[in-house]
C-alpha cells in the first residue's frame, strides 16, 4: 500500500519534471566573424541532369525548430531596424517577407546569405555587423513571417499595435521558385 | 501716304499705346489696392510657351498663360503622343520643355530622355544614364523617385539617388558636370528638384527616416564646386546664422538653437532635409526653402523645438546667410516635414500691399507669411484635423492637441492629419485668373504608437509602429480650390485615393491633376466641374506641365507610373496584410493594386 502510494508520487514527480522539460537554449554566440557552413544556389537552373549543387550544415534545424531562437530573432528584427525597411512583414523600402516571393531564395540559408552577403538592389551587407547566430535567428524569424515554422515555434500575439495576425497563426505560404519580379522593380519601393 | 502722315500715324499709335498703359497701369493699380493677387512679375515672367522648371516660374505658380485649351474645347483633347520611361516605378517628376526639346527624367536608374518635339511622334533626340549606385534604393525611404530636372544656361540638371547632382548639355545630352554631395552608408539620398537663379544651382539632401542631418547646397552652374553649404541643425556657423538673421518670432531667436533645442549630440542625426521646393524672389534676393522631419519619428526621443527642422528659411542665395525662419510644427510630433512648395504673390493684405509666401503645409494649415520678415499673416485648416488646433498668432506657435500627441507604448487612435500630412510633396498651382490656389491633397487619419528608435548609420531611425486610414467621410483623396483673398475653399472634390500628383493651372481657365487610379482629369477653374478625363496606363502621382509646341499649338503632359510612398503597395509589390507596410500606408492604400498596376509612360495631349 505505501510502497504503490510512494511509487504514485514518484511517477507524478517523473510525469511533472519531464512536463517541465524545455527547449534547448543556446546563449553563448558564435563570433561575428565566423563563416558560413552552407553552400547555397540562387537559381534552380543548372547545366546538365543534376540540379544546383548545395550543401547545407543542418543548422536550419536548430534555429527554425526552437521558439526561443525564433523568439530572439524577432526581437533582434527590430534592434538591427530590419523592421524600418521590410515593416512587420508587409515590405517597404525592401521586400515583403510574409509571401510566397523571394528573389534571393526563401530558405533559411537563402535568407542568412542574403543578411550577411547583402544584395545589389539596396539589401545591406552585415557581415561583421551582426553576430553570425543572430543572423540566423533573424532568418528563423523571417522564415516565420510566411507561417513556414511550426506554430509552436511562431511568434505569438504582439503586446505591441497588432497590424496583423500573429506568426503562429498565418496559413503557411511556402516559397515558390516561379513568379519572381525583377529584381530592380522589387528589390525596393 | 507721306512720310509726315506714317509718322502722325505712328506717333498716335504711340500715344494711344501709352494711353491704354497709362489706363492698364491704373486699372492694375486700382485692383492692386482692391482684389488683385499677382505673383512679382520679376518671379513669374511673360507667358514664353516654355516649362523649363518643374514649378514653371521662381513663384512657383504653375500657371501657364497659354489658352488654346480652354473650357469650352478642353473636351476634345487627345493623345498626341506617348514615350515609355522603360521603368515601372513612380514618376513623380514633370516633364519640362525648353524650345523645341521635351526633357523627360525617369525614376532609378534616373535616365534622362531628350524627346524632339518638332518631328512627328516626338522621336528620342538622345539619353543620358548617370549609372547611380544600386545600393542606393536601399536607402530611398519612399520609392526610388525623383522629382523632376531642371533648366539654365544651356544646361540640364538634376540630383540622383545615389547623392550626386549632375548638369547634361541641354543640346547634346553630354555631361558636363557631376559631383558626389552625400554618402549612401549614413542614409543620404538625393530626390528633389533643382532651383536654378542666379548662375547657382541649389539642392538637398534627402534621408529624413535615416537620422541624415539635413543641407541644402548652392553649386556653381558652370563647374558644379560648392559655392555655400547651410545645415539644418548644430551650430549657428554650420546652419550659416549670421548677424543678418531675424527672425520674426521670440521662439526662433537665440543662440546656437540648432544645438540647444536638442538632447545633447542628437542634432546630428536631427533629419531637416531639404528634399523639397523653393522659391526664388529676384527683387528681395531671397531663396525660400523648408526643412523636413526631425529625426526620428518618435518625439520623446528628442525633446526640445529641434531647431531648425519642420520650417523655412529665407536665405540669401549669394552667400546662404540666413534672413528669417520661421518653424510650421515645433518639437514635431508626426513626420510632418515642412518642405512643401512656397507661391510667391503680391497681395492687399487687410488693406495694404504685402508681399507674401503662399503654403499649404503638412500639418494641414494654409498659411500666408509675410515673405520679407517670416510673420505669420493667416494660418487656416484646408483640411481635417485634430491634431492641432491652430496657430497662435502672437507667438507664431502651432497649438497643439495634447489627447493626440504620441505616447512611448501606447496606441493612439485616429490622430489626423497622418504622417505624410494633409499634403505631402505634391504641389499646387495658382490662377492670376481666378485668385484659387488648386491644392492636390489628403484626408488620412492613422494610429501611432511610439516605440524605442535604434540609430544605426544607414538603416531607417523611426520609432514608430504607424497604421492609416481614409478619413471622415471614407475619401482618401481631396482636391480644393482655395480662395485666397477670402482664406477658405471655393470649391472642392473628393478622390477615393490620396491625390499625389502635382497640377497645373492654364489661362483657359482649366486646371489639370491626376489620380492614383490613373484618371488625368481637367477641371474647370473656376467651378471644379469634371470637363475632361483619361484613363492612363498606370496612376498618376506625376507633375502636369503645359507648353506651347513648334507648331504653335498647346500642348499637356503628364506621367504616368504609379509609386511614391502613397503607391509603394503596387510599384513595391508589398503585402497588404501587414498594415504597417510602407510606414502604415498600406493600410489606407491596400485596394489600389485592384485598381492600377505599375508603369512608367509619359502621355501628351492636344487638340484635334
Amino acid at each position: 500500500m505505501m510502497r504503490s502510494a510512494a511509487s504514485t508520487v514518484l511517477l507524478a514527480a517523473l510525469l511533472l519534471t519531464s512536463g517541465c522539460e524545455r527547449e534547448k537554449r543556446e546563449f553563448k554566440s558564435e563570433r561575428a566573424e565566423s563563416g558560413d557552413r552552407d553552400e547555397v544556389a540562387l537559381s534552380s537552373l543548372s547545366p546538365g541532369a543534376t540540379p544546383p549543387q548545395v550543401a547545407t550544415s543542418g543548422r536550419a534545424a536548430t534555429f527554425e525548430g526552437n521558439a526561443y531562437h525564433v523568439a530572439q530573432g524577432k526581437r533582434l528584427f527590430t534592434w538591427f531596424n530590419c523592421n524600418g525597411c521590410h515593416a512587420m512583414g508587409g515590405g517597404d523600402s525592401g521586400p515583403p517577407l510574409m509571401d510566397d516571393k523571394w528573389i534571393y531564395g526563401g530558405t533559411i540559408e537563402n535568407i542568412v546569405a542574403t543578411i550577411r552577403e547583402g544584395r545589389p538592389n539596396g539589401m545591406p551587407s552585415f557581415r561583421g555587423k551582426i553576430p553570425d547566430d543572430q543572423i540566423w535567428e533573424i532568418a528563423a524569424f523571417v522564415r516565420s513571417m510566411g507561417g513556414n515554422l511550426s506554430k509552436n515555434v511562431a511568434p505569438q500575439r504582439n503586446d505591441d499595435l497588432n497590424p496583423f495576425p500573429a506568426e503562429n497563426r498565418r496559413p503557411p505560404s511556402p516559397p515558390t521558385t516561379g513568379g519572381q519580379p525583377l529584381p530592380a522593380s522589387r528589390g525596393t519601393q | 501716304m507721306s512720310d509726315g502722315t506714317m509718322r502722325e500715324l505712328a506717333s498716335m499709335k504711340h500715344r494711344s499705346l501709352v494711353g491704354l498703359c497709362t489706363i492698364a497701369f491704373v486699372a492694375m493699380t486700382s485692383l492692386c489696392l482692391g482684389q488683385s493677387i499677382v505673383p512679382p512679375p520679376s518671379a513669374s515672367p511673360q507667358e514664353d510657351g516654355q516649362w523649363v522648371m518643374p514649378a514653371k516660374n521662381y513663384a512657383s505658380t504653375r500657371y501657364s498663360g497659354l489658352d488654346e485649351i480652354n473650357t469650352a474645347n478642353v473636351a476634345n483633347l487627345r493623345v498626341d503622343f506617348t514615350f515609355s520611361t522603360g521603368v515601372v516605378r513612380g514618376h513623380e517628376s514633370a516633364p519640362i520643355v525648353v524650345g523645341s526639346t521635351m526633357y523627360v527624367l525617369a525614376p532609378y536608374p534616373l535616365i534622362l530622355y531628350a524627346l524632339d518635339l518638332t518631328r512627328p511622334g516626338a522621336p528620342l533626340k538622345w539619353k543620358y544614364e548617370p549609372k547611380p549606385e544600386a545600393a542606393a534604393q536601399g536607402v530611398a525611404c519612399c520609392d526610388v523617385v525623383n522629382r523632376g530636372p531642371t533648366y539654365g544656361d544651356g544646361r540640364i540638371y538634376y540630383t540622383t539617388l545615389d547623392s550626386h547632382t549632375v548638369a547634361v548639355d541641354a543640346a547634346t545630352g553630354r555631361e558636363i558636370w557631376n559631383v558626389k554631395l552625400g554618402d549612401i552608408n549614413i542614409g543620404e539620398t538625393m530626390t528633389m528638384a533643382p532651383l536654378f537663379a542666379r548662375g547657382k544651382v541649389f539642392v538637398g539632401n534627402s534621408g529624413g527616416e535615416y537620422g541624415v542631418r539635413g543641407w541644402i547646397v548652392a553649386l556653381d552652374a558652370a563647374t558644379g564646386k560648392s559655392v555655400w553649404k547651410a545645415f539644418s541643425t548644430g551650430p549657428d556657423a554650420d546652419v550659416l546664422i549670421g548677424p543678418d538673421f531675424k527672425p520674426f518670432y521670440d521662439m526662433d531667436r537665440g543662440k546656437d538653437l540648432g544645438v540647444t533645442t536638442w538632447p545633447p549630440d542628437a542634432w546630428q542625426q536631427g533629419g531637416g532635409n531639404v528634399w523639397g521646393w523653393l522659391s526664388y524672389d529676384p527683387d528681395l534676393n531671397l531663396i525660400y526653402y523648408g526643412t523636413g522631419n526631425p529625426g526620428p519619428w518618435n518625439p520623446d526621443a528628442r525633446p526640445g523645438d529641434n531647431k531648425w527642422t519642420a520650417g523655412i528659411f529665407a536665405r540669401d542665395p549669394d552667400t546662404g546667410a540666413a534672413r528669417w525662419f520661421y518653424q510650421w510644427s515645433p518639437h514635431d510630433l508626426y513626420d510632418h516635414d515642412g518642405i512643401n512648395e512656397q507661391i510667391l504673390l503680391d497681395m492687399p493684405w487687410q488693406g495694404k500691399p504685402r508681399k507674401v509666401l503662399v503654403r499649404p503645409e503638412r500639418n494641414g494649415y494654409l498659411y500666408v507669411l509675410d515673405r520679407t520678415t517670416g510673420e505669420v499673416l493667416s494660418a487656416k485648416a484646408f483640411a481635417y484635423l485634430n491634431a492641432s488646433r491652430g496657430v497662435d498668432m502672437k507667438t507664431g506657435r502651432l497649438i497643439e492637441n495634447p489627447d493626440k500627441a504620441p505616447v512611448m507604448n501606447k496606441v493612439v487612435r485616429d490622430i489626423c492629419p497622418t504622417a505624410p500630412g494633409a499634403k505631402d510633396w505634391n504641389p499646387s498651382a495658382f490662377s492670376v485668373r481666378t485668385g484659387y490656389i488648386y491644392i492636390p491633397h489628403n484626408n488620412l487619419c492613422m494610429d501611432y504608437e511610439g516605440v524605442e528608435p535604434n540609430y544605426i548609420a544607414g538603416t531607417p531611425y523611426i520609432g514608430a509602429n504607424v497604421t492609416m486610414h481614409a478619413g471622415p467621410g471614407g475619401n482618401m483623396g481631396e482636391y480644393t480650390a482655395w480662395d485666397i483673398a477670402a482664406q477658405k475653399p471655393a470649391w472642392s472634390l473628393k478622390e477615393p485615393f490620396p491625390v499625389w500628383s502635382s497640377t497645373l493651372a492654364t489661362a483657359g481657365d482649366v486646371v489639370f491633376y491626376g489620380t492614383m487610379e490613373g484618371w488625368f482629369k481637367a477641371l474647370d477653374a473656376r467651378t471644379g466641374r469634371l470637363l475632361w478625363q483619361f484613363r492612363t496606363g498606370s496612376g498618376i502621382i506625376g507633375q502636369p506641365t503645359t507648353y506651347r509646341g513648334p507648331d504653335g499649338h498647346q500642348y499637356v503632359a503628364i506621367l504616368s507610373g504609379v509609386g511614391g510612398w502613397a503607391g509603394a503597395i503596387v510599384s513595391g509589390q508589398l503585402d497588404r496584410r501587414d498594415a504597417t507596410a510602407a510606414k502604415g500606408f498600406v493600410n489606407a492604400t491596400r485596394n489600389l493594386p485592384d485598381y492600377t498596376t505599375a508603369g512608367g509612360t509619359l502621355y501628351v495631349f492636344r487638340l484635334p
